[in-house]
């Protein structure tokens, strides 16, 4: 499926608020929300009720389930235990039913065909409280199903949680087929739940570590030539598949990411044995160097305000995180734990750096705050590489991979409670989370 | 190319089986004639086409040198080939610090051969980092041997 361009959704979907159909308050202590950053929490028990009018209703409430159950924040009540089995989308459920099979939230919907356009609503209803907790209604493509699903999922993480939801979102990874000793390495892009997988590369040549724009419209990544020579760095269109050189560098280029603002590429490029962070205008091609080095600078990556630039370094012996000025220059160094550090990427909220550690034999995925203070351990194992942030900064993505086993992809939360891997279509490496998808 | 590369093995397996401990030095430092002088089976099988780095390094080993001194031999007897030097890493690093750690073995080899007297312009770099591992395996010899620089004949 092609990805849908931004002036179609922005036709497509239309959203309002659906008031509320009751008035009723008790003073009760309302459990439809969770503090994520409490040192612990039980997930909130839901029930998600197929939406009812149309057979996708039934796939509608199956992706809101997963979504919710996925993030560790939700428990998803099984269908089968429902009492009230003929509740109206438009009015109050009877609230002691739900109570009573433990539920503390319960959602509701119904989808509409109106005029070639589904129109989706749904009620959260605060089951302890008795009240409706929100409501919205959407009209668009019956093909956009899925990402309804989706915004219908983050709406509802949001109003329990308090923070924005990830759902309606994609995932930029490698895709990795055939043999160990001759591998086929493709960019891919899917859902953020698997979902509507494609791929961007044809697979002739090894491509890798791909990143998103900030509108999700165009891609950076790294990939080798026919020819044998060095590794480049290529800007790809998304939807038309049109794709072009960033820079015809003598040495291999590698290692691009977006500035927030989506008008530059930083990188790195090798040349006599050093390698250092280049970055580049995508409009007028003009390339700086950031970086003078003998030694490896890669892996660089923007501070979400654009101001500061965090890459890994081996200046000083081993690779350490290190923290620079945008435009280069006032380095300063800001891991200091055992071992080595790598892949640094700037949580969206600005407030962690997440990175890959190597100690000994053992990988880790951890987070310190910019300056280098409270750095904090999320998981470990015989390879865990690569973070990358969900927009709301309280997930990661990552690969793993066991002792000569298969490499996929996990996520787990900042808090390092909740770990699940993230199901491919194939072996998959190299994630890259994009921002929420604009609407 | 495997495939070659493994029968090749097995047949000097089996000569090193039935030779006096003098020939089978002879077979291991490079006078073979079962490939055409100058060929590049001659080159990988001979004279050696990879040189191997210890745990994040690459610096050139004692082993290493004796293997580029043979190459820059060979490479300036046999002048038509173009040169490509790769450099690989094991898999106990993270992807992009490991295509850097490549291109600095790649470096470090094409800096020796230059050294030797193999004209700069002749030696091109790459590097694939992690991503091709020979032979394939999660062990320590493993990732010796793929801890390397391979040089390649255009």
């Amino acid at each position: 499926m092609m990805l849908p361009r931004r002036s179609t959704l922005l036709g497509g979907v239309t959203l309002a608020a659906i008031g509320a159909t009751i008035g009723v308050t008790p003073p009760a202590r309302a459990q439809l929300t969770i503090d994520m950053t409490r040192p612990s929490f039980e997930p909130v028990p839901i029930a998600i009720v197929d939406f009812a009018g149309d057979r996708v209703g039934a796939d509608i409430a199956n992706v809101v389930r997963n979504d919710l159950q996925g993030s560790g924040l939700f428990r998803s009540i099984s269908p089968g235990s429902f009492i009230q089995r003929d509740v109206d989308a438009n009015a109050p459920p009877r609230f002691q039913d739900w109570r009573s099979i433990g539920a503390a939230g319960l959602v509701v919907g119904s989808v509409q065909q109106v005029g070639g356009n589904i129109k989706v609503d749904f009620r959260l209803w605060d089951v302890v409280v008795g009240q409706q907790a929100t409501g919205l209604s959407f009209t668009s493509q019956p093909a956009n199903w899925r990402r309804l699903a989706h915004i219908i999922a983050d709406a509802i993480y949001k109003r329990v949680t308090g923070e924005d939801g990830y759902f309606d979102t994609r995932v930029a990874y490698v895709s990795e087929t055939g043999s160990r000793s001759s591998r086929v390495k493709r960019i891919a892009i899917m859902d953020q739940d698997g979902a509507n997988n494609r791929y961007i590369t044809d697979g002739r040549t090894l491509a890798l570590t791909p990143r998103f724009s900030p509108t999700l419209q165009e891609i950076v990544y790294m990939a080798y030539g026919e020819d044998r020579g060095p590794p480049r760095v290529y800007l790809q269109n998304v939807d038309s598949a049109r794709r072009e050189l960033l820079g015809n560098f003598p040495g291999m280029s590698f290692a691009p990411r977006f500035s927030p603002d989506g008008t530059k590429v930083v990188m790195s490029i090798s040349a006599d044995g050093a390698t250092n962070i280049y970055e580049m205008d995508i409009r007028g091609r003009g390339t700086r160097r950031l970086t003078s080095s003998p030694a490896i600078d890669t892996s660089p990556c923007f501070s979400p305000d654009g101001t500061q630039i965090v890459f890994n370094s081996d200046r000083g012996g081993a690779q350490q995180l290190y923290v620079m000025g945008a435009g280069g220059g006032g380095e300063r160094r800001i891991s200091f734990g055992d071992g080595r550090y790598a892949t640094p990427v700037w949580s969206p909220r600005g407030d962690f750096i997440a990175f890959t550690k190597i100690s000994g034999s053992t990988f880790g995925i951890g987070v310190m705050r910019p300056d280098g203070g409270g750095e904090r351990m999320l998981t470990s194992g015989f390879l865990v590489e690569g973070p990358t942030w969900a927009p709301n900064g309280r997930v990661l993505m990552f690969f793993t991979q066991g002792r000569g086993g298969p490499v996929g992809l996990q996520q787990v939360d900042i808090t390092g409670r909740f770990q699940r891997s993230v199901p491919t279509p194939t072996e998959a490496s190299d994630p890259a989370w994009s921002p929420l998808i604009p609407q | 190319m495997r495939l070659i590369k493994a029968l090749s093995a097995v047949a000097a397996l089996a000569f090193l089986a039935a030779c006096s401990s003098e020939q089978q030095a002879a077979a291991t430092s490079g006078t073979s004639t079962t490939v055409a002088p100058g060929s590049v089976a001659d080159f990988t099988q001979n004279v050696g086409d990879r040189v191997y780095f210890d745990t994040d390094m690459s610096s050139i080993r004692a082993d290493g040198r004796q293997t580029l001194d043979r190459q820059a031999e060979w490479l300036k007897k046999y002048t038509n080939y173009p040169v490509t030097v790769a450099g690989h890493c094991d898999e106990r690093g993270t992807r992009e610090y490991n295509l850097a750690l490549g291109e600095r073995r790649a470096n470090a080899a094409r800096q020796y051969l230059i050294a030797q007297g193999i004209p700069a312009s002749r030696i091109k770099t790459t590097s694939y980092g992690k991503e091709n591992p020979d032979p394939p395996g999660s062990d320590e010899q493993a990732w010796a041997l793929n801890r390397r620089a391979v040089t390649e004949l255009q």
